[in-house]
């Protein structure tokens, strides 16, 4: 269990949960990136880029 | 082994392959590509005992430029004899997947055009222009519908199917004033008249792991859009176009997608960091176990090569 870091709602991150990974805030919908995962921390996901993707 | 995975961002297609490396054995390096410098000669992102180096960076831009760093690294390792990681350390060889080359053509819309044409792959007729007038007159010839595509861009963003010369004006206007300076490399193509699916099949070195058709009512049939997904079964044709269009691009790991024309095939797009993880769900094929198998061939070339 980990706190979203724009709404401060709790987020629960799966056990296979990888450094990089991207989760959604189930209360405010905010895309949050995994940046560790013991203990789990979360920082607000890089935004889309126009390159990004196949 | 050891692999190296750079990375911006783990989507499903990574956990997957991650999932399968770490069930083999083989010990992984994640390397998030955001937290290191790329140099002349060296780096300090922590490739060098890497066997083989796995680029599923998320932006195409990083994906170009640390593919080339990468074999630049390689090149000053191979005047070394090294058949172990350790020697490969000392030397700095990092062999990449996929190359630089594969990725420098396939992140380019123009220059996967140009090397499919060039192999004799059929692909959609194209113009490239670099004004808006030069851009309306290739539209004007194609007639309409025909498309406009950004040379750099994915997951169907930023494609236009045109159905009229005032709708032609006002997108090549938009690009030129608010796009970013690619957006004014006008990329016309024709409009093929498919059925409502396309055909995407990943392929290692050109040799086909799986197909799935993506159907939708949308003229775009990406996954990415939300089309539906079924296994297709490739057959000689397809093969011999999948393998054809790998070989103009690089080889590598690919996918790549192909157009029904009525009375054959048209390769239309080859992807470099293929995402599969649509295609592991739509046919009965381990993917990712099919892509660990090839990275495994690659890292044991890789060792030959340079023992």
């Amino acid at each position: 269990m980990t706190t979203c870091t724009e709404c401060g709602a709790d987020v629960t991150l799966h056990d296979d949960a990888e450094v990089g990974e991207i989760v959604d805030c189930a209360t405010c919908g905010t895309e949050l990136e995994v940046t560790d995962v013991s203990p789990p921390v979360l920082a607000r996901a890089p935004e889309l880029a126009e390159d990004w993707g196949e | 082994m050891q692999v190296g995975i750079l990375y911006s961002r783990i989507r499903k297609d990574e956990k997957l392959l991650l999932d399968e490396l770490r069930e083999r054995g083989h010990d992984v390096t994640k390397v998030d590509v955001r937290d290191h410098g790329f140099g002349l000669d060296d780096t300090d992102a922590p490739l060098a005992d890497c066997d083989v180096v796995v680029d599923r960076c998320l932006a195409t831009s990083r994906s170009v430029y640390l593919t080339r760093f990468c074999e630049s690294y390689d090149i000053r390792g191979s005047e070394v004899t090294a058949g172990s990681s350790d020697e490969r350390s000392e030397s700095g060889g990092v062999p990449v997947v996929n190359s630089a080359e594969t990725a420098a053509v396939c992140a380019d819309k123009a220059k996967t055009s140009l090397a499919l044409a060039d192999a004799g792959v059929p692909t959609p007729d194209t113009t490239v222009a670099f004004t808006t007038d030069s851009a309306l007159d290739a539209i004007e010839s194609y007639g309409y519908p025909c498309v406009l595509k950004p040379v750099v861009g994915s997951w169907g963003r930023l494609m236009a199917k045109i159905e009229s010369k005032s709708a032609a004006e006002a997108i090549l206007e938009h690009k030129a004033t608010l796009g970013h300076y690619e957006h004014s490399v006008f990329y016309v193509q024709e409009f093929v008249p498919k059925p409502d699916r396309d055909i995407r099949v990943v392929a290692v070195d050109g040799e086909p792991v799986a197909a799935m058709t993506r159907s939708g009512d949308h003229w775009l049939t990406n996954a990415a859009k939300g089309s539906e997904t079924a296994a297709f079964g490739i057959d000689d044709e397809v093969a011999d176009l999948v393998a054809a269009a790998s070989d103009a691009v690089g080889g590598g790991l690919l996918g790549i997608d192909l157009m029904e024309t009525g009375d054959g095939y048209t390769v239309h797009e080859v992807n470099h960091t293929v995402e599969f993880k649509a295609l592991d769900e739509a046919t009965d094929v381990d993917v990712p176990a099919a892509v660990a198998d090839w990275l495994e061939t690659k890292a044991a070339t890789q060792v030959e090569v340079t023992a």
